[in-house]
């Protein structure tokens, strides 16, 4: 066998903490594999021991956009929608709701891979990495309801397909940006504060109402839309859908959500680097 | 050459509120900062310097909280050390616990590929040895089973399966072998021994003396964080168990405050000695063994039952013992010191470390003036000279007890 014959030359320095940010993003390459795997166990284990199985990625988004679709026809209509109200509002529930529950499953990946935290070496990063990668797994699942509804409401000529439809994939990138940034700092935050556990559910409700998810920002009042725009996830909305019904981009606030996520992810990567020598301990 | 090389490493703990785990607790540190504190300190590890040959399979022992634990975290890359340095030449594995990562929902194949990542294993390297895992594990039949269905004993054989085929450069192992039946832990004991063999570098953490003297070459003996000595494995664990043994050996309480006992009696003292009453915790088989308990009766008129209870060490209770001769079986106590001791006949307990639980009570009506658990402990030592059980066999015999027990044996020509 090769590796009893070859000695690597690897030398590793176990020194204490020193205070400086170090990404070590070679070591983060080192175990790719790993990343992979504990993906793949939260994708395969989600499911099991569910009836309907993956289908739940498809239903849970289909069942939130009937029920809403019936609440808004009958009680609130919205005057300025031009997009059927459907597809308005699956367009953007699909990426809130992966940004949910990624947010929520990261939050927790620590805490909950605690058996591994303490007794093996790995960058700790690739375990809130992996919990919004399997998240990421029943997003492109949902997509498929998406595109049947897209095409549903074309072949009705309510929406019309565009070349900014191409554009559709780098406001899902910047999601996914932002759902890792988040899930990275709550999963380390939560490992000392276990407060994050009962307080994210809160703070990702009160998220989802100052989210143009449901309802078009155009209802609201010029105040209100400035506040918004300085939500990250509204830029992102907007241009997802901006990019699916070929309307204008309204770029003020798609350099905003971007400079915001970029902001995040730093922040996120410090306050993670910082707290990650003492996970083991604390954990 | 020198693969390992650890100088000066530390590890500082803050015990009981000094790392905060809510909110309220950090804010409230701001205000009183308990790191200053220096009660709450606690050096799992101080100053541990030492170095390892390549090839060199090292021991490490001691008592539980000794800091192995922590001195194993620390170059396994877990946790980082307060101070000191560690220098690590070569692919590190560590093996702090088997099985870890397991998932109960998936296969056993799923698994092996799961925990085989997580130990560092490329995913090429598990699918070229994945036959090999599964025949050592005995468990074919059951690999496509989810592991939750599977008894603790099967999912321990794989589990250890998968780590014994890791081949690092430097293999860091915690009594992982004190796990499964003996016929399996002797498998990966032999597993280990060829790894060792191979050129590897191993430190291997255990309480079981018989392993790391098997294994290890060097070993290294930690007490209270420090490094109390290093040198050829027979000699530091002879002189790890010489101090174990007398620390066991006898207990006294200098204040009555802190005396195990009641308003009508309280223990002052127990001890283990000897055919000729000297303290000791090191016994042989052959003779007998005398334990002694000393009490004070403070208020008179009940009758006392003094009782030994004797557990080996997986915690079996090997038999109870109580005064049950004559004189003060049923003679109410007069206030004053009691001594009484109780004797072990020559050729009873089996070898192996025994611990002593004392109690004083009354019977009629129960009443437990008190207990103490642990109280002395002593190890009884075979003798390999012929004239004990176990004769001329130099093997391991289970087993609680080892009397000497009268055989006959008939003939007949055929």
């Amino acid at each position: 066998m090769s590796s009893e014959t070859e000695k690597s030359a690897e030398t590793t320095y176990i020194k204490p903490a020193s205070g400086w940010l170090n990404l070590d993003l070679k070591d983060l390459w080192t175990y790719r594999e790993l990343l992979y795997f504990l993906t793949w166990r939260d994708v395969k284990v989600r499911y099991k021991q569910t009836a309907i199985g993956v289908l739940w990625a498809v239903l849970q988004p289909v069942l939130t956009t009937a029920i809403f679709t019936v609440i808004f026809s009958t009680f609130a209509r919205f005057e300025s929608q031009r997009v059927p109200y459907p597809l308005f509002v699956l367009s953007g529930f699909l990426i809130w709701l992966f940004v949910f529950n990624s947010i929520s499953f990261a939050a927790n990946s620590l805490v909950g891979n605690s058996n591994l935290v303490t007794k093996i070496y790995f960058p700790r990063l690739i375990v809130p990495f992996s919990a919004t990668l399997s998240g990421l797994f029943d997003l492109l699942f949902s997509f498929a309801v998406l595109a049947v509804l897209m095409i549903y409401y074309v072949s009705q000529n309510a929406v019309t397909l565009s070349w900014q439809i191409l554009c559709a994939p780098f406001f899902i990138l910047l999601a996914i940006l932002l759902t890792v940034s988040l899930g990275n700092l709550f999963s380390a935050l939560n490992v000392r504060f276990r407060d994050v556990k009962f307080a994210l559910p809160f703070a990702l409700q009160v998220w989802m109402f100052a989210s143009p998810v449901f309802y078009p920002p155009e209802i609201l009042s010029e105040k209100a839309r400035f506040v918004l725009a300085f939500n990250p996830l509204t830029g992102i909305l907007q241009g997802f859908r901006a990019s699916l019904f070929g309307e204008s981009y309204d770029w003020l606030t798609i350099g905003i959500s971007a400079a915001m996520t970029v902001v995040l992810m730093v922040l996120s990567l410090f306050v993670f680097k910082r707290m990650e020598d003492d996970f083991a301990d604390l954990i | 050459m020198k693969v390992i090389k650890v100088e000066n490493l530390s590890k500082l703990y803050y015990l009981g509120g000094a790392k905060h785990n809510s909110l309220r607790d950090a804010i409230a540190g701001f205000v009183k900062n308990p790191r200053r504190d220096k009660k709450n300190e606690l050096w799992a590890l101080k100053d541990v310097s030492f170095e390892v040959a390549d090839g060199e399979a090292l021991g490490i022992i001691g008592r539980n909280g000794a800091g192995k634990s922590t001195l194993l975290k620390i170059l396994s890359r877990i946790t980082k050390p307060t101070r000191g340095t560690a220098e690590i030449r070569g692919r590190i594995g560590s093996l702090l616990e088997v099985g870890t990562g397991f998932h109960s929902e998936l296969s056993g194949r799923e698994n092996i590929f799961l925990n085989g990542a997580i130990l560092g294993m490329k995913r090429a390297e598990i699918e070229a040895k994945f036959e090999e895992i599964v025949a050592f594990s005995e468990i074919e039949k059951f690999i496509d089973t989810p592991v939750k269905h599977y008894s603790s004993g099967m999912y321990m054989r794989l589990a250890f399966s998968v780590a014994a085929h890791l081949e690092p450069e430097i293999l860091i192992v915690d009594e992982v072998l004190a796990v499964g039946d003996v016929a399996f832990q002797k498998k990966c004991l032999n597993k280990m021994r060829d790894v060792g063999r191979t050129g590897r570098t191993v430190l291997f953490v255990s309480h079981d003396m018989q392993a790391v003297s098997r294994l290890c070459s060097r070993a290294i003996w930690l007490k209270d964080g420090k490094l109390v000595k290093s040198g050829e494995t027979g000699a530091v664990i002879n002189q790890y168990l010489h101090e174990q043994s007398q620390s066991g050996a006898e207990k006294s309480w200098e204040t009555a405050e802190k005396a195990p006992g009641n308003e009508f009696t309280r223990l002052r003292r127990v001890r283990v000695c000897d055919a000729e009453g000297k303290t000791t915790a090191a016994l042989d088989i052959r003779r007998s063994i005398g334990i002694e308990m000393t009490y004070e009766v403070l208020q008179g008129g009940k009758v006392l039952i003094p009782n030994f209870h004797f557990y080996n060490e997986q915690g079996v209770c090997i038999f109870i013992s109580h005064d049950w001769s004559g004189e003060w079986r049923e003679r109410p106590r007069e206030t004053g010191e009691y001594t009484s001791t109780c004797r072990i006949p020559p050729n009873f307990l089996a070898d192996g470390n025994i611990s002593v639980k004392v109690a004083v009570s009354t019977y009629l009506p129960l009443e437990v003036h008190f207990v103490e658990s642990d109280a002395v402990s002593f190890n009884v030592v075979d003798s390999f000279e012929g004239d004990a059980a176990r004769g001329d066999y130099g093997g391991p015999m289970p087993g609680v007890v080892r009397p000497i027990l009268d055989w006959e044996t008939k003939f007949s020509k055929s």
